[in-house]
């Protein structure tokens, strides 16, 4: 019984907090993602408040939040939208990937974290953050841009691009063989080629399987076959996020919408406990000593952004105004780099994710900051009226 | 059909689908239509890198401004879609007070199996009912949109009229 009183109260300040600090991040048009892993560093071992009895839910939350938040991501995915954004925008992405992940991938390896820590601190550096980019494009009301469809297009093709390469940081990070991890990446493409297969011919045989008008069966059905289909990619080493990842992509048209729509709240909940516990895990004596270097792979890494949404925003005509502000909204970093981060906790506890959790609380406040300055950036010739100031303060 | 708006569709990864409009007039303006099925309307005024926000509907919202500006006219360009393939008609068939099947179900009229003909939309005073259920009930006043043969249409009339 007192267990059980203490587990609720911890749980209810937990996440009272959390709503606090979200509805203040919401206030001022910023992600809350960074406010979320604050609250962890707060409330862990080493923080202010540390909330033990809490721990074993946070914990279990934690996983089904990874799973949750890579099941939508891949919902996100249409092959009419990434066959469109690969048509156009695949030098985008070369130039995404080479300059975005090259000065991770070298920073890991001067911190001495082993080629696979360097594997994975160039893909933290790499992904931008879908879900605060497209909250920002929404917010400051870019969505009819000129730039904006090389932005999406970006994000599509990182996600995509994430499909093969979580699968292969989990198997190597779990120890596994090359050919554990060609075999990984293999099942991934396949469940990709599955998703197109499914839109153009098939007619979706996993649509019809879980189809339903009643939205609650649909979401137990979304949920058994996620955790089922991520627990089994947790046996075969492969980590269960990515597992969630496929069952995503494979979900397209009408039964991804409504999918979405039932496993949003869900996600919200989840997704902000995997944030939190992100922060509880790390002592937040070890972000000090990484700090500098943070700060330093931060600016490179924002500079590398800002460079590829301007050339991406190049190819699609836009003028110099709309090319700052796509390479600018793009520099915020968030769950993929947590989620790249998590993959290698059980292997290399400690400096990675202090390194990853501080690296993100530094861009996603950073880049949303930098790209409502870009909007501030005056028209080439004198404008009619001054443009009314339409930015984040509107409540969506 | 002939028009003087240009249309361009642009894919927006994500998030929907924007379309933007250029009048005969030379204005240009934007819609974005979200996943969502909510709408925001854009004004590209003179700089195309700094649209001007103008209205943002929810789905609901955008239904009515659909409706208002599209259902009278959605019988028409049936009739213009059909003329291009050879055999194929559209024809408007009123459900009047005496018609035997009005306060029943479309599907009780077996028009379709009887006839081949294909009832695509009911026009009920400004709305339109796209692609009707078989459970949907007709009211004296519907006007039937259906597609067939002359003949399928011709069935179509004299079962409505009984």
């Amino acid at each position: 019984m007192h267990g059980s009183s203490a587990l609720l109260i911890e749980l209810g300040i937990v996440l009272a907090a959390l709503a606090t600090l979200g509805a203040l991040a919401r206030r001022f048009g910023y992600s809350p993602v960074p406010l979320y892993l604050l609250a962890g560093l707060a409330l862990g071992p080493g923080g202010i408040a540390p909330v033990p009895a809490a721990g074993a839910f946070v914990t279990t939350g934690a996983s089904i939040g990874v799973i949750l938040l890579l099941l939508t991501l891949g919902l996100e995915f249409t092959v009419g939208e990434f066959t469109a954004s690969a048509r156009r925008h695949v030098p985008s992405a070369c130039v995404d990937f080479a300059l975005n992940a090259a000065p991770g991938a070298v920073a890991g390896w001067l911190l001495g974290l082993g080629w696979i820590g360097a594997l994975a601190m160039g893909g933290i550096t790499w992904v931008s953050s879908s879900g605060i980019v497209a909250r920002l494009l929404e917010d400051l009301r870019r969505l009819a841009n000129r730039e904006t469809p090389a932005v999406l297009s970006v994000l599509v093709l990182e996600d995509v691009a994430m499909a093969a390469f979580l699968p292969l940081l989990a198997v190597l990070a779990a120890g596994g063989a090359w050919w554990q991890a060609a075999l990984s990446v293999a099942a991934a493409v396949g469940a990709l080629s599955l998703a197109f297969a499914a839109t153009h011919r098939l007619g979706g045989p996993l649509a019809r399987i879980v189809d339903t008008d009643d939205p609650e069966l649909l979401l137990l059905r979304v949920l058994s076959l996620t955790l089922l289909v991520a627990g089994i990619t947790e046996l075969m080493q492969a980590s269960a996020a990515v597992g969630a990842f496929l069952v995503g992509l494979a979900l397209t048209g009408q039964v991804a919408d409504r999918t979405r729509r039932v496993v949003a709240p869900l996600r919200d909940l989840f997704a902000a406990v995997f944030f939190l516990a992100i922060g509880l895990a790390i002592n937040p004596r070890d972000i000090v000593p990484v700090l500098p270097a943070v700060l330093a792979l931060a600016a490179v890494t924002a500079a590398t952004k800002v460079v590829t949404g301007w050339y991406a925003a190049a190819r699609d005509g836009a003028a110099r105004r709309g090319r700052l502000r796509a390479g600018t909204v793009l520099i915020a970093r968030g769950e993929f780099s947590l989620v790249i981060a998590s993959l290698l906790a059980t292997a290399q506890p400690g400096q990675l994710s202090a390194f990853a959790a501080a690296y993100v609380i530094v861009l996603a406040v950073v880049g949303p900051l930098a790209t409502r300055l870009a909007d501030r950036v005056p028209a080439p010739r004198p404008a009619a009226a001054t443009r009314a100031e339409s930015g984040g303060r509107a409540s969506g | 059909m002939m028009t003087q708006v240009e249309v361009t569709e642009v894919l927006l990864p994500g998030v929907g689908v924007r379309y933007d409009f250029t009048t005969a007039r030379g204005e240009r303006f934007a819609v974005v239509t979200r996943r969502s099925g909510d709408v925001e309307f854009m004004d590209y005024g003179d700089d195309p890198d700094a649209p001007r926000p103008l209205w943002r509907l929810d789905a609901e919202e955008a239904e009515v401004v659909a409706e208002v500006l599209g259902a009278p006219r959605i019988a028409e360009r049936f009739a213009d879609l059909t003329k291009e393939i050879p055999g194929l008609g559209a024809g408007q068939v009123p459900v009047t007070a005496a018609s035997p099947y009005a306060g029943r179900a479309l599907g009780d009229t077996r028009a379709r199996t009887l006839t081949g003909a294909s009832i695509v939309a009911v026009v009920r005073d400004d709305t339109v009912v796209a692609s009707p259920r078989p459970d949907e009930v007709l009211q004296p006043g519907d006007i039937l949109v259906v597609i067939g043969t002359h003949e399928g249409i011709a069935g179509v009339q004299s079962i409505i009229s009984g």
